[in-house]
């Protein structure tokens, strides 16, 4: 049996699905040897810490009931550069100003020579090659799956199971919550006001919509695609984005006339990173409703690969977390 | 492009072949030869009709090397629109006047609007257009498409493409 001793930093919707499936898939990790154990548990207030294990069902419940994971005054930074373990979980929020704290936090753990695992994508898409660099200096394995897609893989299905072949064009939908609104307006023939509104209260869209209609969200995802599947060297600056604010319920009526969907694509290839609304063919695999996501690969031997699944979602992108945690321990 | 021709052959073996040589030798692709055998002209040559597929540029030397072998054509009909796309523009299509836009697209020569559809909510309210338009080849359509980018960004209108994986067909 391989122990790895993991800290999660961040427990939100992403950091608490972590949790939930390293306790429902526990016999399932011990059977391939491996054994995360958490040995430091942080939000952005408190922090738990236990060297045999913290135990996750009850720092679930305490967040739950009072909205901290623990009493401990360490900060997320702190547990990374002074407690010993192998592994860090970093899902703090996206700040793509700054980078925010998962930067710092991304820094701290290479410096430390910690493996990373993160759904977080703001210190992705500004400051790639920086980061790849640290990690390559501290000897460090650092995945990022879920930063592009959730649920849906990607970066590891263009990088690994696609190797020898040379991706030429990726395509898709990666943003649930313009997906949503632009299915939602077509079924309704309703203003994007209107369907903005609903998205909100069911959750698929934040208080502050900007970073997901203005295209921006989309955009960081290309960016991690252009620098981890085209080795660009690009970041926010150089995408071009449109975003779906604009569209009406008349134009969808139309397009879908002349048999089109419009949804909110974006594309990266060798000459461009682009976000902004398409026109797709009612039957193409592109065309997914709902608040799914979808990516087509094209590939110079195998043509084009497509992928659907959840973009989002506390259990979904755990999922991706976890088969990054387990393809960098396995064997 | 797709180009349709009517020629006159003299009637004497061979002249078939010698009107297909140069569509197969500049690469072209032949999609129909219409031989009216019994059919005789005034002039007593044998009138063909030829559908075929070439690089525009390539068309002067297919017409140069019949010419050269003696034969007739006596119409050269191109069926030049060839490329069929779909974009759709969000914005005050009418107030930015949709003639002048259609008209810029119609003047290249290239690519026509060959369909419009305009629905106009209220007034003052955006408006949503679909535009149909034909195009000599698929980068003339790509040429058209990046006119009416240009001309959206001076009107201030969005404009919706198709995705790229099904070209701009
Ligand atoms: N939710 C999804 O479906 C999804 C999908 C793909 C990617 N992501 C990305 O994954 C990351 C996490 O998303 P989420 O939905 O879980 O966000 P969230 O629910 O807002 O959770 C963020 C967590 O980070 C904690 N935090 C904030 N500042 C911190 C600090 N300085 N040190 C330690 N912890 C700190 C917060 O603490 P408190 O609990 O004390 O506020 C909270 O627990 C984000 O970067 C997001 O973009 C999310």
């Amino acid at each position: 049996m391989k122990t790895i001793r993991v800290s999660v930093i961040g427990f939100g919707a992403v950091g608490q699905g972590v949790a939930r499936v390293l306790i429902d898939k526990k016999d399932y990790l011990e059977k391939m040897g491996l054994d995360f154990k958490v040995v430091a548990v942080a939000d952005s207030r408190t922090a738990v810490i236990d060297d045999n294990g913290v135990d996750l069902s009850s720092v679930l419940v305490r967040k739950q009931n009072e909205g901290v994971v623990g009493s401990e005054k360490i900060t997320g930074l702190e547990i990374i550069e002074t407690i010993d373990h192998d592994l860090v979980v970093e899902t703090t929020p996206t700040n793509i100003v700054t980078g925010g704290v998962g930067l710092q936090n991304m820094l701290a753990a290479f410096k430390h020579g910690r493996d990373l695992v993160t759904s977080n994508k703001g210190p992705l898409a500004m400051k790639y090659c920086e980061l790849i660099e640290a990690a390559r200096a501290g000897g460090s394995h650092f995945r990022f799956e879920a930063t592009v897609g959730g649920a849906m893989p990607v970066l590891n299905l263009a990088k690994d199971v696609l190797a020898g072949n040379t991706i030429t064009n990726v395509e898709g939908i990666f943003n649930g919550t313009c997906n949503y609104i632009l299915t939602r307006m077509t079924e309704e023939h309703a203003p994007y006001e209107q369907m903005l509104a609903e998205a909100q209260e069911l959750g698929y869209a934040e208080t502050d919509p900007t970073y997901d209609v203005e295209g921006i969200d989309t955009a960081c995802k290309l960016v991690i695609l252009a620098n981890c599947v085209f080795g660009m060297n690009a970041s926010h600056e150089d995408v071009t984005i449109t975003g779906i604010t604009k569209i009406t319920p008349e134009a969808l009526l139309l397009a879908q006339n002349e048999g089109y969907a419009i949804k909110l694509i974006g594309e990266v290839n060798d000459s461009r990173i682009n976000v902004s609304p398409k026109l797709v063919p009612i039957d193409h695999p592109l065309a997914v409703g709902g608040s799914l996501n979808v990516a087509s690969v094209q590939t110079d031997l195998s043509g084009p690969i497509t992928v659907t699944g959840r973009g989002a979602g506390s259990i979904e992108t755990a999922s991706a977390i976890l088969s990054d945690m387990i393809s960098i321990y396995r064997d | 492009m797709r180009v349709s021709m009517d020629i006159e052959l003299k009637d004497i073996p061979g002249q078939l072949l010698l009107a297909l040589r140069p569509v197969s030798e500049l690469k072209g692709n032949l999609i129909s030869v219409v031989h009216h055998h019994e059919k005789r002209t005034p002039r007593g040559s044998i009138p063909v009709q030829l559908v075929f597929e070439i690089k525009p540029d390539k068309l002067n030397d297919i017409v140069s090397s019949l010419e050269e072998s003696g034969i007739d054509i006596v119409r050269i009909d191109e069926k030049r629109f060839f490329e069929h796309g779909a974009v759709l523009l969000i914005g005050h299509i009418v107030h930015t006047d949709i003639q002048d836009t259609i008209d810029t697209i119609d003047k290249t020569g290239y690519a026509e609007v060959v369909d419009l559809n305009l629905s106009m909510p209220k007034i003052n309210m955006a408006s949503s257009a679909s535009l149909k338009i034909d195009a000599i080849s698929k980068e003339h359509m790509e040429s058209a498409i990046a006119l009416l980018r240009e001309i959206a960004k001076k009107k201030d209108l969005l404009v919706i493409e198709p995705i790229k994986s099904i070209g701009v067909a």
